[in-house]
């Protein structure tokens, strides 16, 4: 009897890890409506192609050597479809802490979850270096970042490595639950190095400095993707409890969700009354940057703070998210997104809002890992940016700009019966 | 004979419409312009940084008029047309010399 239990806690974690896969798999819509929404109609085709074509190469990478750099394994994954049923109830029976001790699922089912956190890593990037960077040093970068840079800061964090032998985060205090800095601070680590290599788009700051706006094409697209990416979040942070089948692991699972939530809400309220304060107006983009740094804030730890805790952890980031927007224009870096603001600067504070709720972690250890982190994946994307650029240059001509990439890269308009030039 | 050609706020066509109506007037053209006049253009907000629209959208209306419906229909224009705000537009009067109804071949006032 104890052993058909214990097949049933295997499917049932199994299948919560699957269906928490597939929901972050939508994240890859979201991103990619959001950002379709808030650039302009010429450059549409091209930032919907990034973003198919990143989540396949971010995919095939992480299958290819990423998981087995950031988890160990074989490359390829061979061997990850192997299971042994009667060794599996072994480990069961095995188990300290019995019905009640740490998940064990499918391999499987740990690749799939994992994997379509780095196609949102990836996804980060493409907003911020939207309109006017070339698909295919896009696409190139796109297989470093997935196939190497990636993995080797997860392996230094959720992998437990030593940082190139040296020091281990899991030590210092470190603690990042869903990945506020590993996936999030990660992708717009490189997005900024990116960015910093590439320029704005032109037009964007005037000779005396002052802002050029560009709106966004398709306003109700880019609400759209917001509401994807905070339903697919659901995934992304209740699955990294990494366990539904016992009552205080799915009691977790539904703090989890709840906190999630309600920090989208609270960034989303915030970002809001800060832009209504400071500009006159509701500005729209930046109620769906607040929401989304509300959720980036949260997935540090949502699983410890009480609800109030979380929505004010929320509120933070949605506030945070406009000034770090504001003064991101004014240094002239330019992201068409705010996705630098949203997922770099907002994930640092969900790095350092951890240790207010979980005493397993430590002030130090969160800025030593944001450091490592940082300085690993800043560093490294400038090196590969570089050299595309030195090779086969990563912006597009002035005039291709002018025109669209749509037309220059892809060779088709999205809007082909709205657009003529 | 007049040809009226008056630039007003576009949601105040209708009523101009039913006003020239009311005078007698059979017919006018209407385009989808855009233009700026003292009003100037005004300033739209995006992501807290503030940009001029230089040309606003308004709505220009075409009649031709014989010259007894003229003083009739300019003054249906005025009041229709009026918001008493800034933006409120403008009405030209030109000469107009000729006329023709292509159907009929009418030529004239019997054209308009």
């Amino acid at each position: 009897m104890e052993n058909h239990i214990y097949e049933l806690q295997y499917a049932i974690d199994t299948f919560y890890f699957l269906v928490c896969g597939a929901l972050v798999m939508w994240m890859a819509a979201g991103f990619s409506m959001l950002e379709a929404g808030l650039v302009r109609a010429k450059n549409t085709t091209e930032i919907l192609t990034k973003n198919v074509a990143l989540f396949a190469v971010s995919c095939i990478m992480y299958l290819v050597c990423g998981y087995a750099i950031m988890y160990g394994g074989e490359i390829f994954l061979s061997g990850i479809g192997q299971v042994d049923a009667d060794a599996v109830l072994g480990e069961f029976a095995e188990r300290e802490d019995g019905f009640r001790g740490g998940s064990i699922y499918a391999g499987a089912s740990d690749f799939f979850f994992q994997v379509v956190f780095v196609a949102t890593a990836m996804s980060i990037v493409s907003g911020a270096v939207a309109e006017r960077m070339k698909l295919w040093s896009f696409l190139l970068f796109a297989v470093v970042m997935t196939g190497f840079i990636y993995p080797m800061e997860g392996a230094w964090t959720w992998g437990g490595n030593a940082v190139f032998g040296m020091y281990t985060l899991g030590d210092l205090g470190f603690s990042d639950f869903a990945g506020s800095g590993i996936v999030h601070m990660a992708g717009a680590a490189a997005a900024l190095a990116g960015v910093l290599l590439l320029g704005p788009r032109k037009g964007k700051y005037s000779a005396d400095g002052k802002v050029q706006p560009i709106p966004g094409a398709n306003l109700p697209l880019a609400t759209l993707g917001t509401f994807i990416l905070w339903m697919g979040w659901f995934g992304f942070n209740g699955g990294s409890v990494l366990k539904l089948g016992d009552i205080s692991n799915s009691a977790s699972v539904a703090m989890v969700f709840l906190n999630t939530n309600t920090a989208a809400a609270g960034g989303l309220v915030a970002a809001l009354a800060t832009a209504r304060l400071l500009f006159g107006k509701a500005d729209l983009t930046m109620a769906l940057n607040g929401a989304l740094a509300g959720l980036v804030v949260i997935t540090a730890e949502p699983s410890t703070p009480t609800a109030l805790t979380a929505t004010l952890f929320g509120v933070a980031g949605g506030i945070l998210v406009v000034f770090s927007i504001l003064l991101l224009d004014k240094l002239k870096i330019d992201d068409p997104v705010g996705a630098i603001s949203v997922h770099g600067t907002c994930g640092l504070l969900g790095l350092l809002v951890v240790p207010l709720t979980n005493s397993g972690s430590t002030f130090s250890g969160q800025l030593i890992g944001a450091a490592t982190i940082f300085v690993w994946v800043f560093g490294a994307s400038l090196i590969v940016w570089g050299i595309l650029k030195a090779i086969m240059g990563i912006r597009v001509t002035e005039e291709e700009e002018y025109e669209g990439v749509d037309i220059a890269e892809c060779g088709l308009e999205a809007y082909p019966e709205f657009t003529n030039s | 004979m007049k040809l009226i050609t008056a630039v007003i706020k576009p949601f105040k066509l209708d009523e101009v419409r039913e006003a020239l109506s009311e005078v007698g007037v059979k017919g006018i053209t209407v385009t989808e312009v855009k233009g700026f006049g003292r009003q100037k253009g005004h300033t739209e907000l995006y992501r807290g940084a503030e940009y001029v629209v230089d040309f606003l959208p308004k709505v220009k209306i075409e009649v031709g008029v014989d010259d007894a419906q003229l003083d009739g229909a300019i003054d249906a224009i005025n009041k229709a047309a009026k918001t008493g705000k800034i933006g409120d537009g403008k009405i030209f009067v030109t000469t107009l010399e000729q006329a023709i109804r292509i159907r009929t071949g009418e030529s004239g006032s019997d054209a308009l």
